[in-house]
């Protein structure tokens, strides 16, 4: 089944939740609403013709001119062999999206690690915590406007540079 | 004081006081630098709560700053147990979205790298398996095996773990005069080893005591969590990016899939983890003689642009490395940086599953479970 044709399903049991086919160069996408993504994704696995058992990635991307952040799930059914790519933007001043832990199991570190690096909530999580970095860590690495704070705990985190020979005294 | 409690499968236990245990982050059979936190009832768990990100580098960051050719090096220390594989997959990501095709012979010397390189680390895993519950001797075995394909890999590139020998276009050197010659006598000699391995270690009646049945990984959570490689595979699922999602030259090889059977527990235990990876490391040789006899002439690099800068686009990636499946997210803006990538490996999926797996496993078994992953912390925290 084309992405054309899941699309197609999708928009007739969900209506505006869906929007339509994009089309990026090497790759197509659905994007839907962030608070509809948790019932898309319940239907994208269960229905038999989609059987969507496996959720094989999920990334964050900050996109600061288009003010979103954008969320991209790849799905892979191992029943029929095939990958299928779903895109959600939530907001970059209040990025909610609705967890999809309790369809695929797997999305809960990945989603930890998107908000980690990137600060976007998913809404009822069951455990929603940094993942990589240190808890007390301050900021979202990821975001394009990150800025590193020149210390952490007392640890600097610039150096000199090896190429450059130390100022005489 | 003692409690009667009861496990969620109806098993009782003769509960008595809960313990939290700190396991890592330094410990030597984590594989790196993990830590779990354990709440154990005697020598059963409760649960074993992972703590990662210890050895967290940023990578992914990184790699928007240094740029589609700067950024190869970085990619070895993804996973520098098998570094080869890396390499391949963040070349093929920029070959795709850069439009470049790689000569046919430089595609050759990459499965012949990649497929070395595999042996290595199954090499690792199954010494390792066997020295965390307690059988020494294979450790060292498995250690002087990959000490010959170090010496080999070291002759190809430089390198002897961080091999940066992959270019965005192809590779960046040929093999070696006399190299093929070379992994020929090595794979003569290590055929016969795999099966004397088997006798040591597979069928050893104490090594199957302990991780037959233990850990069972059923095909349905397997797919859930998003197991992949050899750890999906033991749970009965056949799939291999190589063989179902074919990249490089791999479709011109025969080789077969190996899948756990449950021979002697039941299907998705430690052991079929522990086995398929042997049985993977025959297929590799098949694929090495293969290769070997039939490399083409010709250049292994093609031209590409010093100042290399693809379109805008984005694509996933998917290459088999040892630990797996390993899925790169690349977005493209046309400049000179990458604008995003994010790759999801092997051990991050393996790592999120040992949670749901640790209740009402014993404490000792643990090390067996993350030992049987193949779970190198690296990879996992990037």
């Amino acid at each position: 089944m084309k992405t054309e044709a899941i699309q197609l399903l999708l928009h007739e049991r969900f209506g505006a939740a869906v929007g339509p086919v994009e089309s990026a160069r090497l790759s197509e996408s659905v994007e839907v609403d962030a608070s509809a993504v948790a019932e898309i994704a319940l239907f994208l696995r269960d229905d038999p013709d989609l059987a969507f058992d496996c959720l094989s990635n999920l990334s964050g991307t900050d996109r600061p001119a288009r003010g979103k952040i954008q969320i991209t799930y790849e799905l892979f059914s191992y029943v029929h062999r095939r990958a299928f790519i779903l895109k959600v933007d939530a907001r970059r001043d209040r990025p909610e999206v609705a967890t999809v832990e309790n369809v695929w199991p797997a999305a809960n570190w990945l989603e930890r690690e998107v908000y980690d690096l990137l600060g976007v909530v998913f809404v009822d999580h069951s455990d929603l915590r940094r993942l990589l970095l240190p808890d007390d860590w301050v900021g979202y690495p990821l975001r394009k406007d990150y800025v590193e704070a020149p210390e952490y705990h007392g640890i600097s985190t610039v150096r000199p540079s090896a190429l450059k020979l130390p100022e005489p005294k | 004081m003692s409690l009667e409690l009861e496990f969620d499968d109806g098993r009782e236990v003769f509960a008595t006081e809960e313990m939290t245990l700190n396991m890592g982050p330094q410990h030597p059979s984590t594989h790196g630098v993990l830590r779990f936190i354990i709440r154990a009832d005697g020598e059963v768990m409760r649960s074993a709560k992972a703590d990662v990100g210890y050895l967290h580098r940023s990578i992914e960051k990184i790699a928007e700053k240094v740029g589609w050719r700067g950024f190869m090096p970085y990619t070895d220390r993804v996973d520098y147990v098998a570094a080869m594989t890396t390499n391949q997959a963040w070349a093929m990501a920029a070959e795709v979205l850069g439009g470049v095709t790689v000569p046919r012979r430089g595609e050759y010397c990459r499965v012949i790298a990649a497929e070395l390189g595999r042996i290595c680390s199954h090499l690792l895993a199954a010494g390792a398996m066997g020295m965390d519950i307690g059988a020494i001797t294979p450790f060292t075995h498995a250690v002087r095996e990959r000490e010959l394909i170090n010496d080999l890999l070291e002759e190809l590139c430089g390198a002897r773990l961080t091999f940066n020998y992959m270019r965005v276009g192809g590779v960046a050197w040929d093999l070696p005069p006399g190299f093929g010659a070379k992994v020929l006598r090595f794979l003569d000699h290590f055929e016969p080893y795999v099966d004397e391995l088997d006798d040591l270690l597979s069928n050893n009646k104490i090594y199957i005591e302990r991780l037959a049945g233990v850990a069972v990984v059923t095909r349905e959570r397997a797919i859930a969590y998003n197991l992949v490689g050899p750890n999906l595979r033991a749970s009965g699922v056949k799939y291999d990016i190589r063989k179902h999602l074919p990249y490089s030259v791999y479709p011109e090889f025969e080789f077969d899939v190996p899948i756990g059977m449950g021979l002697h527990g039941s299907v998705g235990d430690c052991w079929d983890r522990y086995i398929v990876r042997l049985h993977e490391m025959r297929q590799s040789a098949r694929i090495l003689r293969q290769a070997l006899e039939g490399l083409p002439e010709g250049p292994v690099i093609a031209k590409v642009p010093r100042n290399y800068k693809p379109a805008a686009g984005e694509i996933h990636v998917h290459v088999e490395t040892p630990r797996g499946d390993q899925s790169w997210y690349v977005v493209a803006d046309g400049t000179e940086y990458p604008y995003r990538v994010h790759i999801r490996t092997g051990s991050f999926a393996a790592m999120s599953i040992i949670e749901e797996l640790s209740r009402g496993l014993m404490v000792a078994d643990l090390v067996a479970l993350i030992a049987s992953f193949d779970i190198v912390a690296p990879e996992v925290d990037r």
